[in-house]
């Protein structure tokens, strides 16, 4: 029983399902280190035909985001538009791996994505501060699920992380998954808030062994957003909890990417700490809105040779 | 005590209201007209035009949506702080081969253009807007509107009044600039950067890259997001292919005497939106 663990006594010990009852450890990291090695990403000389196959996989891995409480139908419709086909002067463009939009947008989103590889992922669960009691948060989730989503972003609630109620925060997220059904979970730190790498690195280690399919960096909603060290220090922690467990996570970072640039110091990141296998929309996402324009005006760069600017794609 | 060591500056570009060294790291060296080395320049890549268009789009809204008497004001006040440094302009126009006479009448006309042109921030569109008949219940007249981003060639020669001359008028109706100032003679065009950094110029309306015309006019010219090109500063006999580039988006090309002053100099980079407003009851 996950909630018997005494929460104060071993604070970087946690028990997957999995393992049967069998801790794991959670490695303290070292903030300048793991901060020297994240810069090392952003200074690899890309060529162009690796920034071409870059640029797509990078789009395959987007969940097309609106969380705006103006979201309507409409403006669903037209995300959803543009995720199954970014560009439609290049249809050979891969759709992004999913829409990601409030509940209430769910039956939208679902309905104009039917059809196509685009997956409908919801936030949920009192979304984004997690701050509603577990009976509000699980509706929340059932909810979303029953109205079509594929996938259920939830956010931890740091109040009890904070406090050092590690085995709330853990059951909370064993109830959200089992609420989710055949939905993915994917579970948001709010890394922006955690403080210290090594927080990151409990809460990580944490929401995996609760049973998420994805943890994932940030709300957006926060002043501090995504970062290459923070998505190295979790990245990190998926491999030690795949080495530990043999079970597969996935990383979604969010918040802040923006330039194309950006996404493919990502990929360098994924692919040398989690290796190729994580290249995947089902091992790796990113949270985005303007990063998609982004994208494909490199890739109209790279077709065209000319500079392009934000006249010449759909306003967001 | 030993002497004191020389305290060089490092001629750098100017993005985004920041001075950035070149992306690509290299320099160019720039020699007096005498053939001694004076000072190495940045010498701007492709990707630093990328840059400068992107600030110069981001600054675009921001500066036409400022009240054309506060363009006015700011346009005065590049004045107010050149006149302030004028013997630091004096002395790079030598070093470059003016005579002190040449120079100081250089810093005279550049300084007053700046006057010029900021007097003409408010006044420009009642020259050329009009009031239209037409055979309909309409009032209807029309406005100019700043086309958007402008890229600005400067001539050689004169390095400094050439190149204001050919900047203010872009900046008067509301575009922002992407210059490219003289190759033989950058090193005022670079002090005034420092003039526009200090003189309420908002970070990327005027934005100043030097380095080799022709490697830098095919990007600017093919780039989509540049809505105009003064090629007043470029070579007379550029490759037509070049040329072509500004096709791909029908991007305005001007070229004009650099002695040219006036509103026409104003509306070479302005649209013209006519409206038509339904009166009667």
């Amino acid at each position: 029983m996950t909630s018997e663990l005494d929460p104060i006594a071993s604070p970087s010990g946690f028990t997957p399902r999995s393992t049967g009852g069998i801790g794991l450890w959670v490695t303290p990291v070292d903030e300048v280190a793991i901060e020297a090695r994240a810069r090392t990403f952003t200074t690899r000389s890309i060529k162009k035909t690796s920034k071409r196959a870059a640029l797509e996989l990078a789009i395959s891995c987007i969940d097309l985001t609106t969380l705006e409480g103006m979201d309507t139908p409409g403006r669903v419709s037209a995300l959803c538009r543009k995720a199954i086909t970014p560009d439609p002067a290049d249809p050979s463009l891969p759709s992004t791996a999913a829409v990601c939009v409030y509940p209430s947008m769910v039956p939208s989103a679902a309905a104009f994505t039917a059809g196509s590889s685009v997956r409908v992922a919801s936030v949920a669960g009192a979304f984004p501060s997690g701050m509603s009691s577990l009976e509000v948060r699980l509706a929340d989730i059932r909810d979303a699920v029953a109205a079509g989503a594929d996938e259920i972003d939830i956010v931890i609630g740091r109040g009890d992380f904070f406090t050092g109620r590690y085995g709330r925060v853990f059951d909370d997220i064993v109830a959200a998954k089992e609420a989710c059904g055949p939905a993915h979970l994917k579970v948001i730190l709010e890394t922006g808030e955690l403080g210290t790498y090594d927080q990151i690195r409990r809460a990580s280690m944490l929401a995996m062994a609760a049973g998420a399919d994805f943890i994932k960096t940030s709300t957006g909603k926060v002043a501090r957003n995504a970062t290459m060290p923070i998505a190295l220090c979790m990245a990190e922690a998926i491999r030690d909890y795949v080495e530990q467990t043999g079970e597969i996570v996935g990383l979604k970072v969010a918040g802040g990417i923006r330039t194309a640039k950006q996404a493919w110091h990502y990929l360098v990141l994924i692919n040398e700490t989690l290796g190729p296998d994580w290249l995947t929309p089902d091992r790796f996402r990113i949270g985005a809105s303007s990063l998609l324009n982004d994208a494909l005006l490199a890739i109209r760069k790279l077709d065209t040779g000319r500079y392009s600017g934000p006249d010449y794609v759909s306003i967001d | 005590m030993g002497e004191r060591l020389d305290i060089q500056k490092t001629y750098k570009l100017f993005i985004g209201g920041a001075f950035p060294r070149s992306e690509s790291g290299r320099t160019t060296e720039v020699v007096a007209a005498d053939g001694s080395f004076v000072a190495n320049v940045a010498k701007a890549s492709r990707k630093d035009l990328r840059d400068a268009v992107k600030a110069a789009r981001g600054a675009q809204s921001d500066w036409a949506g400022r009240t054309a008497y506060n363009r006015g004001q700011i346009l005065y006040r590049m004045a107010e702080v050149m006149e302030g440094r004028r013997s630091q302009f004096e002395v790079e126009l030598v070093t470059c081969g003016s005579s002190a006479a040449d120079a100081a009448a250089e810093l005279d006309e550049a300084i007053d253009l700046w006057v010029w042109y900021a007097g003409w921030c408010d006044k420009f569109q009642q020259v050329v807007g009009t009031v239209n008949p037409v055979a309909g219940p309409f009032f209807n007249f029309t406005v100019p509107e700043p086309t958007g981003v402008v890229g600005v060639v400067a001539p050689e020669q004169p390095s400094l009044a050439g190149l204001i001359a050919r900047l203010a008028p872009v900046l008067v109706s509301g575009n922002t600039a992407v210059v490219i100032p003289s190759e033989v003679a950058p090193l005022s065009a670079i002090s005034l950067s420092e003039t526009i950094a200090t003189s309420d110029v908002p970070g990327g309306v005027i934005n100043m890259l030097t380095g080799p015309k022709l490697d830098l006019l095919p990007w600017l010219l093919g780039h989509l997001d540049v809505n105009a090109v003064d090629l007043t500063g470029a070579p007379t006999d550029l490759d037509p292919a070049v040329l072509d580039e500004a096709v791909g988006n029908v991007k305005r090309v001007i070229r004009r005497d650099p002695a040219d002053r006036g509103p026409y100099a104003i509306t070479d980079f302005c649209e013209m939106k006519t409206i038509w407003h339904p009166i009667g009851r």
